[in-house]
């Protein structure tokens, strides 16, 4: 037992606030500094969100549009047409390289060596002609016929007319040399070079040339999986949560679904990979990158996500709904489909727009069942070889060409806005919907 | 003759037999009029009805289509010469499996056509033409069967509704036990092909051995043909990217969490927080790719400007941006926490005179910790199991290093990179990934259930 | 002082039922509410919630070594007018205070002064015990170590026992201080809060109702604390209960819908009520 008389023992009140108004500054300090590291800390956050967007959309806002040059192409009718039928796959399969080229070095005529030349004609993309056939094909009058056309150029070109070559550096470093960046400037100062919409980035599949890549083959592929996503998971979350909501008994087993339902929600999504590629693809012979695969492995991942928000929303609805139901004479399972589901479905629309634009983002998985395959054409259905839009940045961001840096950043903004869009979605249906008790 | 048609023809068949079934229970009550003396109403005869035709038909479809493959590969490959198949390994003799589907549907071929191979691609594709008609005849058939037995069994006694009530219970049942077959699934998919990997090599060299450099030997007698598969490298980089994000993400989470639920005032808290958790819903390529083209040039170039040597894809780009990622996870849980720790905590403290900060830091903090430490358990566990931005920015080199300026590669980037590209499904290599996997899973288990369960009982404590 | 009281009593002798059901009338005190030994004065105070008035001009003294109790219906502002001795006002949002209120002679609302060590000169204690989820003795050592008050652990030892043995606690877990303060009977909780608050040598010590989440028993113990605590402290306590004002409070404020209707004598308010709603209260026609 201590002394009672020690002075520690009793503090006097007017020795306590001295101490302690001796003390406040030195606290006041402290809190000061606790408070700006807090102030900082948000502000690093908010930070880096714009450094992300800022990074993005300055690497990526140039590819919307495309560097075309114009010229003046003849197309005679011996080269394109020579039967003169105007039929639709002549006119796609004529060559229209050498009227392109043709025109090109009417424009340049000191060019007589084959290396210079070849090196002229390399400014022309190469799928300039096809673009060109498809334009005749479109238009089978303009056979026999000289016009100004719009032509789409190389990477390196386009690269070089948006400023992203240094044409400082020893030119040893450049990917196009002074000769031709000379040419390039002469063709733009006789207006012949212009930065038009690039429509070919939203309608043309994937593509070894940046200049011809686009994300319509992604898209499909993404929208494909979704709806097929959406569809599989959307009832099955439902019913999941209906029943283990409203009618399961408190069990064991219920607990170990509940628990495992948790716990799947944080699995790492590459296990989903996994899973896909030993049962779907592995045992069951599911097609490999195809929609339909990516999207069973999809629904398993975002089932989860719906069935915890589905629960939430069953729960935020109030027993007295149920209680009238039943009194009325409603079976349990017409109390559940006629009152509650209806009012508890905004809350699982917004976890189910949620869990879609999660599995909208998702690339993980994806590249273990396949997704990864270097695929052109657009698909056209759920079993058709397929890539999705997160894949093909991730394929994109791989590919060394500069130009694919711009079209990389496009596709992620494009990605992005529809994650904005869904998110904005469950947002206004939750505010729309909402109600309170 | 897809099977897209033939789930279209079923659903036709379903609405079928939905009308016919209402019909029917209306006609055999004598007629609309006499409605009263049905036990149900006359829709739960037609969803009967509709039920019965469609959900044996469909089952049967997704198993016929499940392991029809399977079936006719199995009676291709044993009608096989056995002069063909003797002396073959497993993973040549799936090959020429391959060879011969491929025949059969008309796709490019690695190997020369002989006769026989010519044979069985024959009897594939005969195969399988005869399996998709009986496909097509079997499924109808027993949809209309099931429509039939539906029908017979109405009449004005029979207890429709609660009939289909059983049955929608009994199919919300299956739905709710997808979950646990869903981890059922991952767990037998990577047990399975793990055990096959430990049988080729000692589970001691995997989780013990230092040296990773996976190697398939396409002949016995090649140089360096046993690839060497110590994973200790692996989880020391997943370790070192970890722990560099959790640096990044702790810190700024949770004190962007505390002056947002202690300091902020209404008006930045509610531009502040969901601005931040914009970057959890950021896909992760997309980090992968501000990693790989921003942060790890700018991380090198900073190196090299003080004199160190900066790998161009060095852990600590990675971390970092994974860090970046992982700020929201952790600032959202550890607000949830802080938001339940009840006021009167904060009064008995503000009442003996404490500051804002002394009551953060002495009661609020404390308070809140196991709900925190639960949070960052969980962030931890997204850590471990992240792939795109590793992908992306750690490069692939299995660097036994505790320096976050190398170049390290960790479990997941080892998953996709093993299991990417063209090769046998067999070979150690790929086993290997699932071995890996496996790894993954566990850890990412135990984390997950641990921090869940802490969550949950300070959740308990509080309510 | 005493003219104006008597003047005031000739109005509110005549209220009529309308201003009885509590209209908008600011009501003047019953009662004398100075003391000759102010610790602290409370003058013409008002408290808005946003555009809500929730005191309507209180006044009253809280004497050395006395224990006020304040007594009246739900709501009617007595818990409100507690808080604002200590500022814990401070924390809610949109709340503001007007008239003035001194310790000792200083205006605790003045621009220069600051809650923190005010809040340490002025204890309180709340409606449900509050222990912090740490041992027995970290809770009763917050306040010191935060204040510095002492300078070694011997120091602080000393000060957690006598603390403990204040609020008559020690015996009880002198064997225990290092286990969880949440794990005591909610009656050694509410005894532990009062030795937090002893432990930095507060001068006043303001209590919430602090044995409204007790049993019979622990409230007897706590009561009698209060009762010993008076020979070293200021204490104001806001209770519900009638009987307990009139055990442990020499004074006793009766509020009413953020008036304070009548103050003084424990015994006289109990016995002889001037004001007809104190007597309409302590006789349990309504509260």
């Amino acid at each position: 037992m201590t002394n009672p008389s020690t002075p520690s023992d009793s503090v006097t009140p007017r020795r306590a606030a001295d101490i302690v108004n001796a003390s406040l500054k030195r606290r006041y300090a402290k809190e000061r500094r606790f408070r700006l590291i807090g102030a900082a800390a948000v502000g690093l956050g908010l930070t880096f969100v714009l450094l992300l967007f800022g990074d993005i959309i300055s690497k990526g806002y140039t590819a919307f549009q495309q560097t075309y040059i114009q010229l003046p192409v003849t197309l005679s009718e011996d080269l394109i047409d020579p039967e003169g039928t105007r039929d639709p796959m002549t006119l796609a399969r004529a060559d229209y390289m050498t009227p392109i080229r043709q025109s090109l070095r009417q424009f340049f005529p000191e060019v007589k060596d084959r290396r210079t030349r070849r090196q002229l004609n390399s400014i022309i993309s190469v799928g300039a002609p096809q673009l060109l056939g498809e334009e005749v094909v479109a238009d089978p009058a303009l056979v026999g016929t000289t016009h100004e056309y719009w032509i789409l150029v190389d990477d390196d070109i386009d690269m070089l007319v948006k400023g992203y070559i240094d044409r400082n550096a020893p030119e040893s470093d450049r990917r196009v040399n002074d000769q031709v960046i000379g040419w390039i400037d002469r063709l733009e100062q006789e207006g012949r070079v212009a930065k038009r919409f690039n429509t070919i980035f939203f309608t043309h599949g994937t593509s070894r040339e940046p200049e011809l890549a686009g994300i319509a083959g992604a898209l499909m592929g993404s929208f494909y999986t979704l709806i097929l996503a959406l569809t599989l998971s959307f009832p099955i979350g439902v019913g999941a949560a209906l029943y283990l909501e409203e009618f399961a008994p408190k069990n064991r087993w219920t607990d170990l679904i509940e628990v495992n339902i948790n716990n799947l929600a944080a699995v790492p999504s590459i296990v989903f990979g996994l899973l896909g590629l030993a049962v779907f693809i592995g045992f069951f012979g599911v097609p490999r990158s195809t929609p339909l695969v990516a999207a069973l492995v999809l629904t398993l991942m975002t089932l989860p996500i719906i069935i915890i928000s589905s629960r939430a929303a069953l729960k935020s609805v109030p027993p007295s709904i149920r209680e009238a139901a039943l009194g009325v004479g409603a079976s349990p399972l017409q109390t559940q489909f006629h009152h509650v589901l209806p009012l508890a479905m905004p809350g699982m629309l917004t976890g189910t727009i949620l869990g879609m634009a999660h599995a909208l983002g998702e690339t993980a998985p994806l590249l273990m069942i396949g997704m990864i395959a270097f695929i052109v054409d657009v698909p056209g259905g759920f079993t058709d070889p397929a890539t999705v839009l997160p894949v093909q940045i991730f394929l994109w961001a791989d590919s060394p060409e500069r130009g694919f840096v711009e079209r990389t950043s496009a596709a992620i903004m494009v990605l992005l806005a529809f994650l904005f869009l869904m998110n904005l979605a469950a947002v206004l249906l939750r505010r729309r919907f909402e109600r309170r008790w | 003759m897809n099977a897209w048609t033939l789930i279209l023809l079923l659903l036709a068949v379903m609405a079928a037999a939905y009308n016919l079934g209402r019909k029917r229970a209306i006609s055999g009550a004598g007629g609309i009029a006499q409605i009263k003396t049905l036990h149900s109403l006359p829709v739960y005869y037609g969803l009967y009805a509709a039920l019965w035709a469609g959900i044996p038909a469909l089952l049967l479809l997704g198993l016929w289509s499940g392991f029809q493959d399977q079936i006719i590969t199995a009676l291709v490959s044993s009608s096989l010469p056995p002069d063909i198949v003797n002396g073959l390994s497993e993973g040549r003799i799936g090959l020429l499996i391959n060879d011969i589907k491929n025949l059969a549907t008309g796709n490019i071929v690695s190997s020369t056509v002989t006769p026989e191979i010519q044979a069985a691609a024959d009897q594939f594709a005969r195969l399988e033409w005869i399996a998709s008609g009986a496909k097509w005849l079997v499924v109808l058939a027993v949809a209309i069967a099931g429509l039939a037995l539906a029908l017979s069994q109405t009449a004005p006694k029979m207890r429709a509704r609660n009939r289909v009530e059983t049955i929608v219970k009994g199919i919300m049942i299956l739905f709710s036990s997808i979950a646990i077959l869903t981890t059922l699934g991952i767990l037998l998919s990577v047990v399975f092909e793990s055990l096959r990997f430990f049988h080729s090599i000692p589970p001691l060299d995997f989780f013990l051995g230092i040296n990773w450099s996976p190697q398939i030997a396409l002949r016995a007698d090649q140089v360096g043909a046993s690839g060497e598969f110590g994973a200790i490298p692996l989880f020391t980089g997943t370790l070192m990217v970890s722990v560099i994000a959790m640096l990044v993400a702790v810190p700024i989470g949770l004190m962007a969490a505390i002056y947002l639920s202690e300091y902020a005032s209404r008006k930045v808290r509610a531009f502040a927080k969901p601005v931040i958790e914009v970057l959890a819903g950021i896909p992760t390529v997309v980090y992968g790719f501000f990693a790989a083209l921003t942060v790890a040039p700018f991380v090198r170039e900073l190196g090299e400007s003080v004199g160190l040597h900066v790998a161009s894809e060095s852990a600590l780009a990675a971390g970092l941006v994974m860090g970046v990622m992982i700020i929201p996870f952790v600032s959202s849980l550890s607000d949830d926490v802080i938001n339940a720790v009840p006021q009167s905590m904060r009064d008995g403290s503000f009442a003996l005179g404490a500051t804002q900060s002394e009551t953060i830091r002495r009661v609020i903090v404390p308070a809140a910790l196991p709900g925190i430490v639960g949070g960052i358990l969980l962030a931890v566990s997204r850590a471990i199991g992240e792939t795109m931005i590793v992908v992306m920015a750690a490069g692939m080199s299995a660097n036994l290093t505790a320096n976050p300026l190398d170049s390290v590669t960790t479990v997941t980037v080892q998953i996709v990179t093993l299991l990417t590209g063209d090769q046998e499904f067999d070979s150690a290599k790929t086993l290997a990934a699932f071995a890996l996997g496996l790894t993954l899973f566990m850890v990412t288990l135990v984390l997950n259930v641990i921090a869940l369960t802490i969550v949950r009982k300070y959740r308990e404590q509080y309510d | 002082m005493s003219t104006v009281v008597e003047v005031m009593e000739k109005t509110t002798g005549a209220m009529s039922s309308a201003e009885l059901a509590g209209e908008q009338h600011s009501r003047a005190t019953v009662g004398d509410f100075t003391v000759a030994d102010a610790r602290m004065a409370c003058r013409e105070v008002e408290v808005w919630y946003g555009p809500k008035k929730a005191i309507n001009g209180v006044s009253l003294d809280i004497g050395k070594n006395e224990v006020l109790s304040m007594i009246g219906p739900s709501g009617c502002g007595k818990s409100t007018f507690l808080r604002c001795l200590n500022r814990m006002n401070d924390t809610i949002d949109g709340c503001r205070v007007t008239g003035s209120i001194l310790l000792d002679g200083q205006d605790i609302y003045d621009k220069s002064l600051d809650p923190v060590p005010l809040r340490a000169r002025v204890g309180m204690v709340f409606q449900k015990p509050n222990p912090f989820p740490k041992s027995i003795y970290e809770n009763v050592a917050y306040g010191p170590k935060i204040h510095g008050l002492t300078n070694n652990r011997a120091e602080l030892d000393a000060l957690v026992e006598s603390s403990l043995r204040k609020a008559g606690l020690w015996d009880e877990v002198k064997d225990r201080l290092d286990q969880a303060g949440t794990g005591l009977s909610g009656g050694q909780q509410q005894r532990l809060c009062i030795a937090r608050t002893i432990a930095v040598s507060p001068e006043v010590i303001l209590m919430d109702e602090p044995c409204s989440a007790l049993d019979p028993i622990a409230t007897a113990i706590v009561e009698e604390l209060i009762d010993e605590l008076r020979s070293q402290y200021s204490i104001a306590i806001v209770t519900h209960s009638m009987q307990q004002a009139a055990r442990v409070s020499q004074r006793t404020a009766y509020f009413h819908l953020g008036d304070l209707i009548e103050i003084g004598e424990t015994n006289d308010i109990f016995t002889s009520p001037k004001h007809r709603l104190t007597e309409d209260y302590i006789t349990g026609r309504f509260g």
